[in-house]
């Protein structure tokens, strides 16, 4: 067992409060950079769209696991994102420019909605996103000039100081670039949470009331917390945008918004890491059942191709489980691991009762 | 002068006059308790001075101002802090995160300059966590420092709700039934401290309490009040020998008669 002797306050303000837990985080960074030498381009793809739908997670956690505003609409800005990053780019707006805005404009267009929006919590919440979801919808094929309405528009090719970034033609660069968005955001996000800012998100989801008596503005805090939800949403919009190449409106389906709320609900609601974990079991999810079927019609000769919805049915099974069994998600889960680890051999059963505490985004008030 | 002047004070909901014509004035150090039988508008009147409630007449200064309008958000900056009856922490969050976030009126960053983490943003933490420090050492909650609320007992999560009000450093401070649910000993400790809170730190205090031997023992002044009325305003010992006070407790010899 670690014990951790603190001797300043910067030790508690710091990131890691060990220098070991830094250099696991550094490892697992230098990782993912030299994955592109590792596997294959299958594989590569694979783990670029885990890092776009984690950023996305990341995006959502913001809204719904930090400051406990469910929403069922975050579809609509991964397509706002994703839509105004290819028309600018295909206007001439170099990338460097185009993304950032694309993040930029989500985010105010969130913190817009927000306003009327954040004074309504949980079922409501979720509702009046949803309307949102589906206006944004309709936007997207009234405004035909910009987005190609029904037959849809291209993301152009990145290229970045004469260097391509095509998802295609050199894919271990885009790649790198997926990550290097991916690896800001965290910090910036692990950042807001240990600031005042942060506080202020969790002040307002745990207690309203005496968020407000310790002069936190719930309104304001709610519609930045919305805006900054939106935004990070809106950035991992454009990059999946990029990563499709060719999109219609039909790519942002309500579906992947309930897959990312998913996401963030059995990866672990509150956790940063939860989002990533979310989003390697979600896009992990159909490559191994594939695996699977294809294992059974070769050696026993079942064929699971031929019943319809297997995967959907897969997925809420695992989502019902989690939310019986393990409502701190799978990052919960691995913190029991570990602390069992830790203790060995002094951990006790009672030690991992379930938890019967639920934030109050999951209470529906 | 008076710190916090309530004049006329009503709030009524539909036909119900929770609290109606209430007056009383709470003088700088002093510490002075609300003291009432069930559904008497005690806390009525508490969320009325932290502006949950808008009052349907009457008026509350404070420092020499009115601000009878203001929302619930601007007490803390004014200098109102208050706890909750039923305690209203931040349950996932730990004692120390949670004594931080009264901190939040005194933060200079904007959101912006928290996402990059910048060195101001390094040192306000440290000043912030300096104050909470003393409040920590103040209410001797070093071991509980890290531990999320879910977990912690009645008694101590009581301790850490007034910890955080103190943590707003604030002029006023409002006690919603500070010893409710304490055992004589965790009760002795809240009189102690907040004799403290008078003597060490200068702070006014205004507290609802159903202990009469809490009361009596650090209360310079106490106003009684029954069905949203006052009744009686004076020391612990003049207020208790009150007969409109006894009645409104114990009932009349009448009503006892028959």
């Amino acid at each position: 067992m670690r014990v951790v002797f603190k001797t300043s306050y910067d030790r508690d303000i710091d990131l890691h409060e060990h220098g070991l837990d830094r250099g696991k985080m550094l490892g697992l960074v230098g990782l993912m950079i030299l994955l592109p030498f590792l596997v294959n381009d299958y594989y590569l793809a694979e783990a670029a769209n885990t890092l776009i739908w984690a950023l996305a997670g990341m995006g959502l956690m913001i809204a719904v696991g930090h400051t406990g505003q469910v929403s069922l609409g975050h579809a609509a800005f991964l397509a706002i994102g994703a839509y105004t990053d290819a028309a600018l780019m295909n206007a001439g707006v170099p990338f460097l420019v185009a993304f950032p805005l694309a993040g930029l404009l989500t985010g105010l267009f969130g913190a817009v909605i927000a306003i009327p929006a954040v004074r309504m919590s949980g079922i409501y919440l979720a509702i009046a996103t949803l309307a949102v979801f589906v206006i944004v919808e309709e936007l997207i094929l009234l405004l035909e000039p910009i987005t190609g309405g029904v037959s849809g528009i291209a993301a152009p090719s990145i290229t970045l100081f004469g260097i391509s970034f095509d998802r295609y033609g050199e894919l271990h660069n885009f790649y790198w670039l997926i990550l290097a968005v991916v690896i800001l955001v965290t910090w910036g996000y692990a950042n807001l949470m240990r600031s005042p800012t942060g506080r202020s998100f969790l002040a307002v989801r745990d207690s309203e009331v005496s968020a407000r008596a310790m002069g936190i503005n719930v309104t304001r805090t709610r519609a930045l917390a919305f805006g900054l939800s939106s935004g990070v949403t809106g950035l991992a919009g454009a990059l999946m945008g990029h990563y499709i190449g060719f999109f219609n409106y039909e790519l942002f389906s309500v579906f992947i918004s309930i897959n990312l709320l998913l996401v963030v609900t059995i990866g672990g609601l509150g956790f940063i890491q939860g989002a990533f974990l979310g989003a390697v079991l979600i896009t992990g999810m159909p490559q191994v059942i594939a695996i699977l079927r294809d294992g059974l019609n070769a050696s026993v000769g079942v064929d699971l191709g031929s019943i319809p919805g297997l995967d959907t049915v897969l997925f809420s099974v695992i989502l019902i489980l989690f939310i019986i069994f393990e409502p701190t998600g799978l990052y919960g889960r691995w913190l029991k691991i570990r602390t069992w680890f830790e203790l060995f051999p002094l951990a006790r059963r009672d030690m991992f009762r379930r938890h019967k505490t639920y934030l109050k985004t999951e209470r529906m008030k | 002068m008076s710190l916090l002047e309530v004049e006329d004070l009503a709030v009524h909901f539909g036909g119900v006059k929770a609290v109606d014509g209430v007056s009383f004035a709470v003088d700088q150090g002093e510490v002075f308790a609300i003291i009432g039988p069930n559904g008497a508008g005690k806390s009525t009147i508490f969320n009325l001075i932290s502006h949950i409630y808008q009052p349907t007449r009457g008026r509350i200064c404070f420092d020499g101002a009115d601000i009878t309008g203001s929302k619930p958000q601007d007490m803390a900056r004014l200098g109102i802090a208050r706890t909750f009856q039923n305690i209203e922490l931040f349950d996932h969050s730990t004692v120390l995160d949670n004594l931080l976030m009264g901190r939040h009126t005194h933060r200079q960053s904007n959101f912006i300059q928290d996402i990059l983490f910048l060195p101001s943003v390094r040192r306000e933490e440290r000043l912030h966590r300096e104050r909470v420090e003393e409040v920590i050492e103040f209410l001797e909650l070093e071991a509980y420092r890290n531990k999320r609320i879910e977990g912690l007992p009645y008694g101590v999560r009581k301790i850490v709700e007034i910890g955080r009000a103190l943590a707003i450093g604030p002029k006023l401070i409002l006690l919603d039934e500070p010893a409710s649910g304490l055992s004589v000993e965790e009760t002795q400790d809240v009189a102690f401290w907040i004799e403290d809170m008078r003597r060490d730190m200068g702070l006014t205090v205004l507290m609802v309490e159903h202990d009469m031997g809490l009361v009596s023992q650090v209360c310079d002044r106490v106003l009684a009040v029954a069905n949203g009325k006052p009744l009686a305003q004076g020391t612990p010992h003049e207020v208790q020998a009150d007969p409109h006070v006894q009645a409104a407790y114990l009932g009349t010899p009448e009503e006892v008669a028959v």
